[in-house]
């Protein structure tokens, strides 16, 4: 009898730590967005984001951070697509042309998983080294290639975790009708799409909240590059530069930037969640 | 006819296998850059003393990386310190007790810590953190501090690493097979000394190999640690005291360093540290974590 007693006591206490445990984290949750927020709309106005920094933007005067908005877009929207570009053929020739259990495929998973976990500062500085190597200066382009190669084993990862769940016997059937094994890449891309979808947020997501890996590689500057060639500024950099100004007027920017990178970020993992769900609704 | 979809779906593995190599590549392709443009640091001087010195000086041609590692071990030790116990106990209650509903209102609380950027942390840190820490903490122990402080960046640090534990955690728990559990439940066992007694140790290595990947990752973290670490170089000797992590350094010191060669080689000998630290652990822990993935197969 008094063991039994012992172990409902244990049960209770670790139960009770669990919960505990649990609301820290939707603490931790609230307090970061709470504090994000009540201090971005306080710092918040429309030409925040809809104006270029004005000739004294930096000791407070009028602007906003367009060049940032701007800069950030045109680095995530092509490193996207660059992105998609290269992953979606390595998932496919991982899932589909090797067979399960293969040498190569575990090697390859093993080399995303481990760039997967590579800081992003390491990327910056090799990325960096590389463009010194070329006879690049800090650029779009620069940002472009390191916020790429940056993406690329997200990417790969979070499709590869998708098209593993999807059922053979799909694969088999489109062989059994005579499909060459690029023809059946159609049947894929239409089971896994929902899993492009999902990666496609998740890899923007990172892609747009990274500072470490375009600080020097695309630089930062108050205009909006018109060629791959000028330094572009980027969201995160802009509260990162302005949050170290000693003015309070230039500290709320910061804040107001933070405030928009939030919203953006925040859209993509609901979004991806949304996706991921109704997928696994649908599931055979 | 026939022929040309056989060469096209020949012409396409071509393609990406290709693609699939160099992708490969890359890990090799970036530890020789690393290394390459570390290496004239590395000329007269031993690995040992780099990595044992504390004689920070670049103008004089000295570099001592050991305050810069003794920080970074303490940040990531208390981060780690802080995720474990919150996001262990958060997966063990994800995986063996919570109904569906729970998880419907847990899951998109972890999606969001992990989305946010590390900028953004390091708002929250300088916002939040660090004036507690100012205010409420330290004048416990000590006179003055700002803040800006290894506790600070430890805190900022751990938060960011939850939803990454928690997610490998509950991979790692749910690769028990439920049969296990019943047989536990079924002899009387409560489902906590189920969970101590049979998915732990089934799992034990699992959970380790999580915890190595909450290291790495912490290690490197850059931005958030760099705004609130304070950044003074120095081996901190307790967790109020400022220090300078190894990716603070590089990012603080990236823009002058091209003037001096050998400063820049520094520099990247730091980033070097970092790379090679992740690969090892990366490799080790995904390696674990593989195998526990196949046996639930």
């Amino acid at each position: 009898m008094k063991i039994s007693k012992s172990k409902r006591i244990e049960e209770a206490v670790f139960k009770v730590l669990m919960w505990v445990a649990m609301g820290i984290v939707f603490a931790f949750v609230f307090s970061v967005i709470w504090t994000i927020f009540s201090r971005g709309v306080k710092a918040m106005s429309w030409d925040m984001i809809t104006k270029l920094p004005g000739g004294g933007f930096y000791i407070g005067k009028e602007g906003g951070f367009l060049n940032a908005i701007v800069g950030s877009l045109y680095i995530v929207g092509a490193s996207t697509l660059i992105g998609l570009l290269v992953s979606i053929p390595v998932v496919f020739y991982l899932n589909v042309y090797r067979k399960k259990g293969s040498r190569l495929a575990y090697v390859a998973r093993l080399a995303f998983d481990v760039l997967f976990g590579m800081p992003s500062i390491v990327y910056g500085a090799f990325g960096f080294t590389i463009m010194v190597y070329f006879g690049l200066r800090a650029s779009l382009l620069g940002g472009i290639i390191v916020i790429t190669l940056l993406i690329i084993p997200i990417f790969i990862r979070s499709m590869d975790e998708a098209s593993r769940n999807f059922p053979r016997d799909i694969l088999d059937a489109s062989y059994a009708l005579g499909a060459t094994r690029w023809e059946t890449l159609r049947v894929v891309v239409r089971q896994i799409a929902p899993g492009i979808a999902t990666a496609t947020l998740l890899s923007i997501g990172r892609a747009i909240g990274d500072a470490a890996s375009v600080m020097f590689t695309a630089g930062y500057t108050d205009s909006i590059p018109t060629s791959l060639s000028q330094p572009a500024a980027t969201l995160p950099l802009a509260v990162f530069f302005q949050l170290s100004s000693p003015i309070p007027e230039v500290q709320d920017r910061a804040y107001a930037a933070a405030l928009v990178l939030t919203i953006i970020v925040l859209i993509l993992s609901i979004g991806g969640r949304f996706i991921t769900n109704r997928f696994s609704k649908n599931k055979l | 006819m026939v022929k040309n979809r056989i060469v096209k779906d020949r012409l396409a593995q071509g393609v990406m296998f290709s693609l699939t190599i160099v992708a490969i590549l890359f890990v090799v392709v970036m530890a020789i850059g690393l290394y390459l443009k570390s290496s004239p640091v590395l000329e007269g001087r031993s690995l040992f003393s780099l990595l044992t010195s504390s004689v920070w000086k670049p103008m004089k041609g000295e570099f001592g990386f050991l305050p810069f590692i003794v920080g970074t071990l303490w940040v990531t030790f208390l981060a780690i310190l802080i995720s474990f116990p919150i996001s262990f106990l958060t997966a063990i209650y994800l995986t063996e007790y919570a109904r569906p509903v729970v998880r419907k209102f847990v899951f998109p609380a972890l999606d969001i810590l992990a989305a946010l950027p590390s900028v953004i942390y390091g708002v929250w840190g300088m916002l939040v953190i660090v004036p507690w820490i100012s205010n409420h903490v330290a004048p416990h122990f000590m006179e003055f501090s700002s803040g800006y402080t290894v506790l600070a960046a430890g805190i900022v640090l751990g938060v960011m690493v939850i939803p990454l534990l928690v997610s490998l955690f509950i991979e790692v728990f749910t690769s028990v097979p439920a049969e296990l559990r019943e047989a536990s439940l079924a002899l009387g066992a409560t489902r906590w000394q189920t969970t101590k007694k049979v998915v732990l140790r089934k799992t034990l290595a699992g959970v380790l190999a999580a915890v190595v990947l909450a290291i790495s990752r912490a290690m490197g973290e850059t931005i958030a640690v760099l705004m609130v670490c304070g950044c003074v170089i120095g081996i901190p000797t307790n967790i109020l005291e400022s220090c300078y992590p190894i990716p603070a350094l590089i990012a603080n010191n990236y823009g002058e360093m091209l003037s001096m060669p050998l400063y820049e080689s520094a520099l990247m000998f730091a980033a070097l540290i970092l790379f090679a630290v992740v690969l090892i652990f990366n490799l080790l822990s995904r390696i674990i974590l593989y195998r526990i993935e196949s046996r639930e197969e």
